[in-house]
């Protein structure tokens, strides 16, 4: 059975976790064009690669980040949301996609 | 049975990037009703070593939107007659074709699906659970007594075919009429000028070309980071697997929206399964144990006999998905670029109708009519093709 580090919980079994998807910057709804909200809402980044990416411990509904390679399938770290807070990629940057927040 | 050819020629007509169903299929469809023969298939592995080897090979056309009835019913006409097309035997096996609905709300979306598929001449109805008993006996119709079978949606036209046939007869017409197949042959770049494509980088040495057609499944994201293109593509894994060959006692295709399954039996008497994506974004296609548990015990309480069967391979493909279950085909922001891609868990059944729609598109320049509905920009337009109603499970 494949395992994941919760920050919170520990080593737990994968079929306790939701993906929820590639951290990304969020553009300014008010302020942006429609065309750069349906970039945000739609686009993905679908090449596989080291990836920043939002999981969540469904037991104790604990949302985290975790670093993985989506070829091997190997998380390479897990923090909490909160340590990457002030961190994360801010819209327009661009070099930021599927790179460390 | 396919003409083997040592070096690449300096230019071509057309290329497409995929030896796949879909990319024989549009070579196949330009050679023979367009004319336009000057063209290579470019495969990074074997003929129909991807997705098209890798399906459970169910066709149908009931589908939820307009778009999509109009286009898979197009691509049901087309595989009738297919086999005599290319003079070999597909194994073209119409069995018919049932949705369970364990639940009301089910049943509500099966109405509504079939009167969209009336609506546009498709055989489809709604039927009840004595219907299904009665089409096959050996049903448990109350699933273990926790999800019993209401009803169904049932689609007598639904078939299944010998999916690396498929590949075969495209690529071989294909090559009879002078395409070139290229396999062990990757892409590395798409040259550009001013906007618009003017040839293809391959391991194999450079062509010039000024058109390329891209049908290369969960490998789509890769080509288009060559052109800054981005879409909403993402790739899934899906399994799929099958058991040891036994005696025939199911005739139609059974699929359960509710218990994650869809399974039908070959002519050599195994039992073809698959279920849901995989939850996770993944480019790998290794089987899980917890896959195979889960489709299972599912298939069990649909199939208690089946307690003994021992299943005998297990597989995964790669399926690039789109946020409403449709394709995304057509012309895009760069000229001459044409993209066949999005088919994330239902390519298999559309390969004759795709490769005849974007055979015509790259011809003429301009999206079929049939593929309006699934065009590269229709996410930035907010005109989304809603077809999830008629996945055949919840993914």
């Amino acid at each position: 059975m494949k395992l994941l580090v919760c920050p919170l919980n520990g080593p737990r079994p994968v079929s306790e976790f939701v993906y929820g998807g590639e951290v990304r910057p969020m553009p300014d709804p008010d302020a942006c064009s429609d065309r750069e909200w349906s970039d945000y809402v739609f686009n993905r980044s679908g090449s596989p690669g080291l990836k920043y990416e939002w999981w969540c411990h469904i037991a104790s509904g604990f949302w985290f980040i975790a670093l993985r390679d989506t070829v091997r399938d190997v998380v390479l770290e897990t923090y909490p949301a909160d340590a990457a807070r002030g961190t994360l990629p801010r819209p327009g940057d661009v070099a930021a996609r599927g790179t460390r927040p | 049975m396919f003409t083997r050819h040592e070096t690449l020629k300096a230019s071509y007509d057309v290329v497409i990037i995929g030896a796949g169903g879909h990319g024989l299929a549009a070579a196949y469809y330009l050679a023979r009703d367009h004319g336009i023969r000057n063209v290579a298939v470019l495969e990074r592995g074997y003929i129909g070593g991807g997705n098209t080897g890798r399906n459970t090979t169910i066709i149908r056309s009931n589908y939820l939107t307009p778009e999509g009835v109009k286009f898979y019913d197009e691509s049901v006409r087309l595989w009738q007659d297919l086999s005599e097309d290319f003079d070999l035997n597909l194994f073209y096996s119409t069995r018919g074709h049932f949705t369970l609905a364990h639940t009301d709300s089910a049943m509500r979306t099966m109405r509504w699906r079939a009167e969209v598929n009336k609506h546009f001449g498709v055989d489809s109805e709604v039927v009840d659970a004595a219907f299904v008993k009665t089409a096959i006996p050996l049903i448990d119709i109350e699933c273990g007594g926790h999800a019993p079978i209401l009803g169904a949606l049932y689609h007598a036209p639904g078939a299944i075919a010998r999916h690396d046939a498929v590949a075969w007869g495209y690529g071989r017409g294909a090559d009879r009429r002078g395409v070139e197949i290229h396999q062990q042959t990757e892409v590395t770049g798409i040259r550009l000028e001013g906007g618009r494509v003017t040839g293809v980088d391959t391991t194999r040495g450079s062509i010039n070309t000024s058109r390329v057609l891209c049908a290369v499944a969960g490998y789509t994201p890769r080509i288009l980071d060559m052109l800054d293109l981005h879409t909403p593509i993402y790739i899934h894994p899906l399994q799929a697997m099958v058991t040891e060959p036994i005696k025939p006692w199911l005739d139609p295709i059974i699929v359960s929206g509710s218990l994650h399954v869809y399974v039908s039996q070959t002519a050599r008497g195994e039992l073809v399964m698959g279920a849901s994506l995989d939850p996770y974004e993944l480019h790998q296609t290794r089987s899980t144990l917890d896959f195979a548990e889960g489709l299972s015990a599912h298939m069990l309480d649909l199939f208690p006999f089946l307690g003994e069967i021992k299943v005998n391979r297990q597989w995964a493909g790669l399926a690039d998905m789109t946020p409403d279950f449709a394709p995304i085909m057509g012309t895009t922001p760069i000229e001459g670029f044409f993209l066949d891609a999005g088919w994330g868990t239902w390519g298999f059944k559309a390969t004759p109708v795709s490769g005849k729609t974007m055979s015509h598109t790259v011809a003429t320049g301009r999206n079929h009519p049939l593929i309006e509905g699934f065009t590269f920009d229709r996410f930035s337009r907010y005109q989304l093709t809603g077809e999830k109603g008629a996945a055949s499970v919840g993914h």
